[in-house]
């Protein structure tokens, strides 16, 4: 069942000197008890695309397309009923975690204010469910960590705090931007599982945006690859991860670290860096890092080829 | 005989208070909890354990950005914390520091000469300003930045760029070591690789020594000559990068190095790493016995009664575990 179809997803700033595009045609449908993970390096439009569906983009924004959850279309919705929808049905948990947990209040007062205003709780039952929250996202000592300030917990610990709030309300579509990247693997794992298993039993659908290729390969469904605000490569995770079709794809698992490595060894970095939204070419995004491109890519936009049940934007893909 | 020691640290100790339970007694979390190590010159350590374990503390200890409850953080010799403040500042140009977050650690409204110079107020406060924008310059190619990033704001570049920026400003002061706390943990692959790459290339043309705190396995492989492993602010495993890795002794080493997926096998299902009981050394745990007992598949009677000490199990390498390697 379709709990999320976003379409044609475009998303335009205006700054003093044009408009500039920073998504660009996003098109996918997210099913209930799934997992979409969605990768590409830093400014490549994964926050965006996330911002855009919880309606939380810069005021010098204009967004078209169409965002339906369960079929009504948020980008009509007005500021209310997306308050209600917020937090509630669709809930996001942040890459900066000390930009959205406010540093003067306790965390259990953070949480429970959540609980408070969505689920109409009183004030000490939305306290108990803070520490509950907590606990399940593997902070020991939960209830006397309820009154501690954010700056008084690890990085790590900050990240749970900000799941445990998103999570609060079981919410039907989680957007996780980069929850575990500050985490080791073991309280990734941790995280992981708590992920997976609100996925499997209550049917939560999931976008996790992350740089780490790992985290995707163990939870996601499906993967699509983003780059310049656009989508690379989509398909099961896989196809995409054992196909590879897209040059990007494969330029982003080449730039992995390795295990077993010798000390010094370098690394294989995609060369060159993001070009800004307004310098792409007007084709191919990844033209002028591609190892493999010609001039056809560069003035015209690629075809979507399906290679290995993993499809590509691309002129020349395979691995 | 070899070099002495650049960093050496013993027995450290810092405590931090719980949240204070309504009647209950005040309690605390030992976040280092008798922390002994030692970096040679142009060596790298790093350190790896899961959140809250006391990583970013033991950073700041060393840096002597915070005092320890007891025990002793020597750089060159010198007791850092039996300085006088003056001296302490001085002394402070052979060691700088570099953070997680590309965004927080960088000042907004500072452009990027102004940060990157900062360190130089203090270490070298003669300098004319014609000799500090040349060692400005200096660094911002080093790091491999254009020069007209030194009149531009943090916010005009990208992650990775201001963690640049960021090692630009610890390296101006030439410094002899540098703390690293989960450099490249923000970074997407691609310019986790670049930074990865800088880092090492540093060390090899400037013999920087590192301290070198990640949660990624793989990118402390890359980076480090040896290593340790912190569980509840204590150290459970040390030695020679290669070694631990390949033939871990600890068993929450071995938890680690397993949870470690590994994606040229990937199998659709995905592995499924073992989940743990997350987060860190508060106090009341049972003083007697191994803190990781309770999660331990190893564990056995004497577990629980004794704690084992750190001890050397082979030329190099030191366990804290009844079991070593099993
Ligand atoms: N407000 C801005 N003014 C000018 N340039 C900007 C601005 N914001 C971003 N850029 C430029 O856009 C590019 C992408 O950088 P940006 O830091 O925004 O990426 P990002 O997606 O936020 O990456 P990360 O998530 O790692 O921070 C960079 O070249 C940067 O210089
Ligand atoms: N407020 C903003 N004003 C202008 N450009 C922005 C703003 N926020 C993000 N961008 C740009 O949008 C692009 C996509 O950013 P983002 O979605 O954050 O990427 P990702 O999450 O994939 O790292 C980048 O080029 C970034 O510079
Ligand atoms: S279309 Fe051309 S430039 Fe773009 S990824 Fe494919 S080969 Fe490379
Ligand atoms: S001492 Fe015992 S419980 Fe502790 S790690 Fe070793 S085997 Fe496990
Ligand atoms: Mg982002
Ligand atoms: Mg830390």
């Amino acid at each position: 069942m379709t709990v999320l179809d976003v379409e044609d997803l475009r998303v335009d700033i205006r700054t003093p000197t044009g408009r500039l595009p920073i998504v660009r045609g996003v098109s996918f449908t997210l099913a209930r008890g799934t997992t979409l993970g969605l990768v590409g390096e830093s400014g490549s439009g994964k926050s965006m695309t996330a911002l855009a569906i919880m309606r939380l983009l810069p005021q010098a924004a204009d967004v078209s397309g169409a965002i339906r959850l369960h079929g009504e279309d948020l980008l009509q919705a007005d500021e209310t009923r997306m308050c209600r929808i917020r937090g509630d049905r669709i809930a996001m948990v942040f890459q900066e975690p000390m930009t959205a947990l406010n540093p003067l209040h306790r965390i259990g007062d953070q949480i429970a204010e959540t609980l408070v205003l969505h689920r109409d709780m009183a004030r000490r039952a939305a306290l108990d469910e803070a520490a509950r929250l907590l606990d399940r996202v593997g902070i020991r000592e939960a209830q006397a960590r309820l009154s501690a300030y954010p700056h008084q917990l690890s990085g790590g610990q900050r990240q749970r705090v900000m799941i445990a709030m998103a999570l609060a309300c079981r919410p039907d579509v989680l957007i996780a931007d980069e929850p575990t990247s500050a985490l080791d693997v073991t309280v990734q794992a941790q995280v992981i599982d708590l992920l997976r298993s609100l996925v499997d039993e209550f049917g939560m659908a999931l976008i996790l945006i992350s740089h780490d290729l790992g985290v995707i390969g163990r939870l996601a469904d499906r993967v699509m690859v983003m780059y310049g605000g656009a989508i690379m490569e989509q398909g099961s995770t896989k196809a995409v991860f054992t196909t590879r079709a897209h040059p990007y794809t494969q330029g982003l698992f080449a730039a992995l670290p390795g295990r077993g490595a010798r000390k010094g060894r370098r690394l294989a970095a995609i060369p060159g860096t993001v070009p800004a939204p307004d310098a792409l070419p007007a084709g191919c995004p990844f033209y002028g890092r591609c190892p493999r491109g010609q001039d056809v890519c560069r003035d015209n936009p690629p075809p979507v080829v399906e290679i290995g049940g993993s499809r590509a934007a691309c002129f020349f893909p395979g691995p | 005989m070899p070099a002495p020691p650049l960093v050496s640290v013993e027995n450290l100790v810092r405590r931090y208070p719980l949240p204070a339970a309504p009647f209950g007694r005040r309690r605390h979390v030992a976040a280092v909890d008798g922390v002994n190590l030692t970096i040679a010159p142009g060596r790298s350590l790093g350190i790896v354990g899961e959140s809250g374990s006391g990583k970013s503390t033991l950073a700041r200890l060393v840096m002597a950005l915070e005092r320890p409850d007891a025990g002793t953080v020597r750089f060159r010799g010198t007791d850092l914390f039996a300085l006088p403040p003056d001296e302490l500042r001085r002394m402070r140009r052979g060691f700088q520091m570099v953070f997680q977050d590309p965004y927080g650690s960088l000042d907004p409204r500072q452009r990027v000469e102004r940060i990157v110079a900062e360190p130089l107020d203090v270490a070298e406060p003669q300098l004319t300003r014609r000799e500090r924008a040349d060692r400005v310059a200096e660094m911002l190619a080093a790091v491999g930045l254009s020069a007209d990033a030194a009149t531009r704001y943090p916010h005009e570049f990208s992650g990775g760029q201001r963690q640049r920026i960021a090692l630009a400003r610890a390296l101006i002061t030439a410094p002899d070591l540098i703390v690293a706390d989960e450099p490249v943990s923000a970074l997407d692959v691609s310019v986790q690789a670049q930074v990865l790459n800088l880092l090492m290339d540093l060390q090899e043309t400037r013999g920087v020594t590192y301290l070198f705190i990640s949660h990624n396995l793989a990118v402390v492989e890359h980076v480090a000559d040896d290593v340790a492993v912190m569980y509840r602010g204590r150290i459970v495993e040390q030695g020679p990068a290669a070694e631990l890795f390949s033939a871990p002794a600890h068993p929450y080493t071995r938890a680690l190095v397993e949870a470690v997926p590994d994606l040229s096998s990937f199998d659709g299902a995905g592995s499924h790493p073992p989940a743990t009981d997350a987060d860190a050394d508060v106090e009341a745990d049972s003083e007697s016995g191994c803190p990781f007992a309770p999660r331990c598949p190893r564990a056995r009677a004497v577990c629980r009664s004794e704690r084992p000490r750190l001890r050397e199990i082979a030329p190099g390498r030191a366990a804290a575990c009844h079991f070593p390697g099993e």
